[in-house]
């Protein structure tokens, strides 16, 4: 077993480890923070020494032909990386938040964490689609009792509006999506080109690839997007882990991988698999900012502005051509950071003021000059506007469009634009415009360490910007495409 | 010397060992007597696994009287595979029980209800072991009847009509597979199966013969609770002490099973049952009305026990699916779902008699909020949902995969559909327990402990084998599938 490979089998037990490690230290509240931050920075600087392809190793064997393997690929590797990064930030922030915010049952919490990035890391490294399954799997199941953590009846609920869509989706479509792949062709290996042959009728490619889009229920296209908002009702560390990083960038991840290394970016582009589907992202682009728009609960109207945002990685997917592969791998990462840096912010408000709705935060800039400053770049970023990361990805979102000649795409992508700043760019407006509202003089802003880890999203929004053309010379280099 | 006699000491052993307990009227030393007896099932089932793994199926004359005369064994590697099965849960759960007979059993029955449950392990081997097809008749009585004293040991009165319930419908059963037995050798003149196979295919169009095969078919269905014959085993799942459901859903309904298709592959032939009858038309629309209607009405109940009872009458189907899909991955998936679900309903009832030892009920509605109290028997409970569910990486996803693949090489799209959606409701059913066991809507009652230790080892055991079963499928699918095709390949 080459350095590599033991590298990234480490990988994967690390946060394993990690949760144990907390709930043996569970009684000692700093001691287990501790644990948390050394395995997430640990875990990190595991990951990014990782080449960016490491060779199949199986693990187990199911079956004869259905094994348990890891490998490392571009796609997978940006995720990893962007996973275990943004595990320490939330980490920090959740010391700040839970700490501020009095929950309960703070050791069940960090230890699913844990879990959850475990399987986060399977996901990104698994080498074929059953693995893949797997931990998608269980990574749904290791997040419920994060977004059921008040055990409140609302949590109850959401609960199994969560469990019951992700299981749903993924055990009725994907299964079904996995299993005729496997009858098709055999095998279910990632490999490069995808696994279908060219004579493979069009019909058929098509119903495979629209059971495996909508299996796919993290990525959240619609109709199958209940879960997020649902969601909502779990602390903010989790909303932001959830919705930023590990659960949705799970499913669009699954999507991309899927797209590039099974049915191939040839083979779907010559059959025109994928175009039956391109209506529905962007119906889910429009339409879920509409929502957003009329809502005036933040972390709801974050929730919906996701469901948007992900649909533009689904559509990078779909346009099946290098572009767009770049674009949707870039959002990923981009909208990540954006995103991670709302949710922090809301999550801050939540604990200074303990309000939740934006008609309520009127003049909150100025006493969180911090925390409203920097929900004003992650909306901007969101937006798309230089010299802020998620800029690249809408880029080189509208090449691939352009290749494709869908001008219709592009009117969405306008329009969604338009959309982002009329339900983001609101808040931040009132909140250094108009005057405090009453009541809110004894306000402060929020824990050092939520700012501390707003401030670091913030900064690496900023520095995306101009990191990206080395992240697409990488994915170019890497995919090979 | 003693190896060359093992497949008759495995079961002689434990018949032996049973009457000890009676006469030795010490609960604790009947409870080393019954652990002794399961160990031992489990030791022999391990070599017999071995020599017949090497050297092909195992034939064995009682007393030296070859086989038209006298009674012959014949351990082939499904029986092997089932053996393996019975001795590993019973050897298990006996260890489980000892905490849990004592608080659920009266003080001067336990002994009665040790020797009792040997009997009825000794039953289940002689079934297996058994090459004769009276000879299956008797076992299955000894099983049956031993299975209806201890059903009638649970707690509640209830235990009681629905011992006198299951004691009806098995006796019907029963009857059934002796009418059945008699006219076959009416026909042919032996009881002996290899025999039967030899003479049977001449004689398979006469009415007396498909009669015979009806009333074999009917009779064991009822053993093996397919939907709908299945009335008696709800109630007894239920009422029965925790032990005896843990024992029971791994193992009788499994032997009921693997006598059905020792008969269906071994004498009658897949030709006679499925090309000539037609068996699978029937089994796969009722397998699958089992799989869906047993689930719903799993989701709709107020008693753990009971909604697991109903979700073994869904698994029940999974398994008679398998059969019905006549194919190698089928008959795979049917034996592999054998093995894996005694595992994840061993695992489960033993988990829940944890739960049933410190809270005294398994309704759901005392259940609120008691698995923060009890951690590792709520993490049980949820690994063994998981495999119920057909989560990845537990056992439960090995078989349905399996299945699934087996309706694919048929064609059959709406089997693949009908699996899937039927996964749905059993996550519905699965996710309220959990649920139930996660939220506490009353006062914590802080008197409330976690099941003793010698309760949980067991219990994480099985549950660590339901995992194990689910990622390193090697020995399972392994010997599932040599089986399987040594059944088809070689039916006459």
């Amino acid at each position: 077993m080459s350095t590599a490979t033991t590298l990234m089998l480490i990988a994967l037990l690390i946060p394993v480890a990690g949760a144990a490690l907390v709930v043996i230290t569970g009684r000692w509240q700093n001691l287990r923070e501790t644990m948390t931050l050394l395995t997430a920075g640990s875990l990190f600087l595991l990951v990014i020494q990782l080449p960016g392809n490491v060779e199949t190793t199986v693990l187990a064997e199911l079956a004869p032909a259905f094994t348990l393997a890891f490998h490392v690929e571009p796609l997978g590797y940006v995720f990893a990386v962007l996973a275990s990064f943004l595990w320490i930030i939330t980490s920090i922030y959740s010391i700040g938040y839970m700490r501020a915010h009095h929950e309960q049952n703070q050791t069940r919490f960090y230890a699913w964490f844990a879990i959850a990035i475990a399987a986060v890391m399977g996901v990104a490294f698994s080498a074929n689609l059953l693995t893949l399954f797997v931990f998608y799997e269980i990574l749904t199941l290791s997040t419920w009792p994060l977004v059921t953590h008040s055990q409140t009846e609302e949590a109850r609920r959401s609960g199994r509006i969560y469990l019951g869509i992700l299981v749903g989706t993924s055990m009725v479509f994907l299964l079904l999506a996995t299993g005729s792949i496997w009858h098709l062709t055999g095998t279910l290996d990632f490999q490069s080109g995808g696994v279908f042959n060219k004579n493979i009728p069009a019909a058929i490619l098509a119903i495979v690839y629209t059971l495996f889009i909508f299996g796919v229920g993290k990525a959240a296209l619609m109709p199958f997007h209940r879960w997020l908002p649902a969601a909502m009702v779990a602390p903010t560390p989790v909303s932001a882990l959830l919705h930023a990083v590990a659960v949705v960038k799970a499913g669009v991840f699954t999507i991309l991988k899927g797209t590039v290394y099974l049915f191939g970016l040839d083979t779907l582009s010559e059959s025109g698999a994928s175009v039956y589907l391109l209506p529905v992202a962007a119906v889910t682009i429009v339409l879920a900012s509409l929502i957003a728009l009329r809502k005036d609960n933040l972390k709801a109207r974050l929730a919906y502005s996701t469901i948007s945002q992900l649909s533009y990685v689904v559509l990078g997917a779909l346009l099946a051509n290098v572009h767009g592969i770049i674009a949707g791998t870039m959002h990923m990462v981009m909208h990540g950071f954006a995103k991670i840096t709302l949710f922090f912010c809301a999550g801050a408000i939540l604990v200074a003021s303990h309000q939740t709705e934006i008609s309520h935060m009127r003049g909150l800039g100025k006493k969180m000059p911090i925390t409203m400053g920097a929900f004003l770049i992650g909306a901007l970023a969101i937006i798309g506007l230089p010299p802020l990361g998620a800029m690249w990805s809408k880029w080189y979102l509208i090449l691939g469009t352009l290749d494709r000649g869908y001008w219709s795409i592009i009117a969405v992508l306008v329009i969604s634009t338009l959309l982002n700043i009329a339900y983001l760019l609101p808040i931040p407006i009132r909140g250094f415009m108009n005057g405090p509202e009453r009541g809110n003089d004894t306000l402060e802003e929020a824990p050092f360490a939520c700012l501390l880890a707003i401030c670091i999203t913030v900064i690496g929004c900023i520095v995306l910007f101009f990191q990206a053309p080395a992240l697409v010379a990488f994915l170019n280099e890497g995919l090979n495409l | 010397m003693i190896l060359e006699h093992l497949p008759i000491l495995q079961v002689a052993i434990p018949l032996v060992l049973a009457p000890l307990c009676l006469l030795l009227r010490n609960s604790r030393l009947a409870w080393v007597i019954a652990l002794v007896g399961s160990l031992w099932a489990f030791a022999c089932a391990v070599l017999l696994l071995t020599r017949v793994l090497n050297n092909g199926p195992l034939e064995y004359a009682l007393g030296g009287w070859e086989a038209p005369w006298g009674i012959a064994l014949r351990i082939d590697l499904t029986g092997c595979f089932i053996l393996l099965l019975t001795g590993l849960i019973a050897s298990l759960v006996i260890f489980w029980a000892k905490q849990s007979v004592e608080n659920e059993i009266r003080r001067d029955q336990i002994n009665l209800f040790y020797c009792m449950y040997l009997l009825c392990l000794t039953g289940i081997l002689g079934i297996i072991a058994t090459g004769d097809a009276f000879n299956v008749f008797v076992f299955l009585e000894i099983s049956s009847l031993s299975s209806y004293t201890m059903i009638a040991m649970g707690r509640d009165r209830r235990a009681l009509t629905s011992s006198f319930h299951y004691l009806v419908m098995g006796t019907i059963g029963a009857t059934f597979i002796l009418i059945a037995i008699g006219m076959l050798y009416m026909m042919t003149g032996t009881l002996n199966m290899a025999d039967l196979a030899e003479r049977l295919p001449p004689l398979r169009d006469t009415t007396t013969v498909r009669a015979a095969f009806a009333f074999l078919t009917v009779g064991l269905s009822l053993k093996v609770a397919l939907l709908p014959l299945h009335q008696w085993l709800p109630d007894a799942y239920t009422f029965a002490p925790s032990a005896v459901s843990a024992f029971l859903a791994g193992t009788s309904t499994k032997v009921a099973l693997y006598v059905l298709l020792r008969f269906f592959f071994t004498v009658f032939g897949v030709d006679f049952v499925f090309t000539d009858l037609r068996l699978d038309v029937i089994l796969l629309p009722l397998s699958i009305l089992a799989i869906f209607v047993a689930s719903i009405i799993a989701v709709f109940q107020e008693d753990v026990k009971r909604m697991l009872a109903y979700s073994s009458l869904a698994q029940i189907g999974y398994m008679t699916l398998g059969i019905a899909l006549v194919n190698t991955s089928g008959l795979t998936a049917t034996l592999v779902h054998m093995f894996n679900h005694a595992l994840i309903k061993g695992g489960l009832f033993m988990a829940i008699g944890g739960l049933c030892l410190r809270i005294g009920s398994t309704r759901f509605a005392v259940l609120k909020g008691v698995g923060r109290a009890m951690p590792w028997t709520m993490g049980a409970i949820v690994v063994g949902g998981c495999g119920l569910i057909g989560v990845p990486l537990t056992a439960g996803f090995v078989s349905k995969w399996y299945l699934v693949i087996a309706a694919i090489e048929n064609g059959a799209w709406v089997v693949v559909v009908a699996i899937v959606l039927a996964s749905l409701i059993a996550v519905v059913y699965v996710w309220r327990t959990v649920e139930t066991l996660y939220f506490n809507d009353a006062e914590q009652d802080t008197s409330l402990k976690e099941a003793p230790l010698a309760m949980l080892i067991p219990t994480w055991l099985m549950v660590i084998l339901v995992v194990w079963a689910g990622i390193d499928t090697g020995m399972t699918v392994g010997i599932a599938e040599r089986a399987a095709l040594a059944l088809i390949g070689n039916s006459p």
